[in-house]
């Protein structure tokens, strides 16, 4: 499924994540995923959340840079080789990873992976 | 063209121009001799007369003047008449240490909007304009020079001075501004708030006199495009008078020197030697007819070039380029020669903001320079690798301006503080 990921800007600083997350929480925004990529100056962060719109309005509102692309969110049962079975796919379709994380989904018992990937038509047709 | 102010001054023939300054300067030397100690003094100690003075040519003999002889006789250097015939003074910042303060009769002020007055007729300024003067107003000489052009040439003039930008956007808008005059750093800023808050259409900006700070050709292009005006640049110095020096037209290649007031030179920073037109070296001026604060052959620091082209504007008078920047503002950086300005124009280039810091300080005996930068939501994305690689570009764009390596620090929109006057781009922490 393809869903819209919120990335936002990160400097090298005590509390600048904190300033982000209360940013969200003050919105009543809910953080369904989150991932950080990091250098040694600066870093990304990027996020799920159930309301884009919102987010990036207050975001945006608060000074920050953010930039909205779509990524690929894939379940797969919350198991042994649940993650190894779909990477396996990826890897013989020739599909070119450009970074991914995951997260837990106690409720449905279910791990959501987050792909960035170079052909995410494919990568959708692959799973389906 | 009819962009003029003063149109028979304006187009003088240079020959005529030669032999007004030449008028002028004998009479100022006169009353430099009569009137002001501080400079006899040096003539006599030069071993000069009043008689070996007898034309610009001449000139290479008189001693110069520099910011340390005005700031060594504080508060009166340089003072030629009485204070009961002064009207106003005005002062530098004080930065680069003890403050220069300036004085002027009726007369000097007269001449100084009258050079403000025809920087802002070239521009296409009439009585119709509605001139929003930013700079600041006080002992800074840039609200009241550009204050007292405008009402010369019977604009509705905007006193705002600098700062509280929303009340500037207001007054801006609800009252028509069609020229602003500010540094040109606070000129990028309203324009960002401008478009922050979607104002663009309701501007009535067509030309901007931007000086009292170095900039670069990309970011007067920037302003140009954000605000959707012609930019014009404005040289001065409080020393000479204040802005208005020189001004540009509309050609944009270079300063008009109001020369039937300032006399210009071009020397050799080194030796003092006098060099020929075309030559790069550093401005030198002389006030040919002012009465309280007759500075001669002043050394501003500012390396620039002079060139007597004729100007597709109609005006005679000789042009200054932009000056490489204030020999004030150059850092030495690993022994190599950096001015601000220089970094400014990679940043335009490469698609950041003119909103950066510069940081110099001395590790292990080795200089070190770090440049803060502010990313911006056009240059971001989700992509570290491309993020970095932007990144290394600015590193390598640097390198190759500046000869040297400046570490990059990517920080977030804002951070930076924004100048509201002069914009305090350096901080050098180097203990020597």
């Amino acid at each position: 499924m393809t869903v819209k990921q919120i990335s936002v800007f990160l400097e090298n600083r005590y509390g600048q994540l904190h300033e982000i997350t209360s940013i969200l929480a003050d919105a009543d925004v809910d953080l369904k995923a989150l991932n950080i990529a990091e250098t040694k100056d600066y870093g990304i962060l990027r996020l799920l959340v159930d309301d884009v719109a919102k987010a990036t309005d207050v975001l945006i509102g608060a000074g920050c840079v953010v930039s909205v692309n779509p990524v690929q969110v894939i379940s797969v049962p919350n198991r042994v080789g649940g993650l190894n079975a779909v990477l396996g796919k990826i890897a013989q379709a020739n599909i070119d990873i450009e970074y991914m994380y995951s997260t837990i989904d106690a409720k449905n018992d279910e791990a959501k992976l987050v792909f960035k990937v170079d052909q995410p038509e494919a990568l959708e047709a692959l799973l389906a | 063209m009819s962009n003029y102010f003063q149109p028979a001054i304006e187009t003088m023939p240079a020959a005529q121009i030669k032999a007004l300054q030449n008028e002028k300067f004998r009479k100022q030397m006169a009353h430099v001799w009569n009137d002001c100690p501080d400079y006899r003094r040096k003539m006599e100690a030069a071993g000069l007369t009043l008689d070996d003075i007898q034309s610009l040519d001449d000139i290479g003999k008189l001693p110069f003047t520099s910011k340390d002889d005005l700031r060594e006789h504080y508060p009166y250097a340089m003072l030629a008449k009485p204070l009961a015939d002064c009207v106003r003074i005005q002062s530098t910042s004080g930065t680069t240490g003890k403050r220069v303060i300036a004085y002027y009769t009726q007369h000097d002020i007269d001449i100084w909007e009258e050079c403000c007055a025809r920087a802002i007729a070239a521009t296409g300024g009439t009585k119709e304009d509605v001139v929003q003067v930013s700079y600041g107003y006080g002992l800074f000489t840039g609200g009241p020079g550009l204050n007292g052009g405008s009402h010369k040439l019977g604009c509705l003039t905007l006193p705002m001075s600098s700062g509280n930008t929303d009340r500037q956007l207001q007054f801006m808008t609800d009252l028509g501004a069609t020229i602003i005059c500010c540094t040109p750093s606070y000129a990028a800023y309203l324009a960002e708030s401008i478009k922050e808050r979607g104002l663009r259409d309701q501007i009535k900006l067509k030309a901007g006199i931007f000086g009292a700070e170095a900039w670069s050709e990309e970011m007067r292009r920037d302003i140009e495009q954000s605000l959707g005006i012609k930019a014009y640049d404005i040289y001065g110095l409080t020393e000479i008078s204040g802005p208005g020096v020189s001004f540009e037209c509309e050609e944009q290649t270079g300063m008009h020197i109001n020369e039937d007031h300032f006399y210009a030179e071009i020397i050799d920073p080194d030796t003092g030697e006098i060099l020929p037109e075309g030559a790069e070296g550093e401005l030198v001026f002389t006030c040919l007819d002012k009465e309280a604060f007759p500075v001669i052959r002043y050394r501003t620091k500012d390396i620039c070039v002079l060139t007597r082209k004729t100007c597709s504007c109609g005006r005679t008078f000789i042009k200054m380029v932009k000056p490489r920047g204030r020999s004030d503002d150059m850092l030495i950086i690993k022994g190599v020669n950096v001015f601000p300005s220089q970094i400014e124009a990679v940043l335009l280039e490469q698609g950041y903001q003119a909103n950066y810091q510069l940081i110099v300080d001395r590790v292990n005996n080795s200089d070190t320079l770090d440049v803060n930068v502010e990313m911006t939501p056009e240059k971001f994305t989700d992509n570290l690798g491309q993020v970095s690689e932007m990144e290394k570009k600015l590193v390598a764009a640097l390198k190759a301006m500046l000869g040297i390596y400046a570490k990059v620090h990517l920080v977030a929109p804002k951070s930076i503080t924004r100048s509201e006057g002069k914009a305090v781009r350096v901080i050098d922490n180097r203990k020597i």
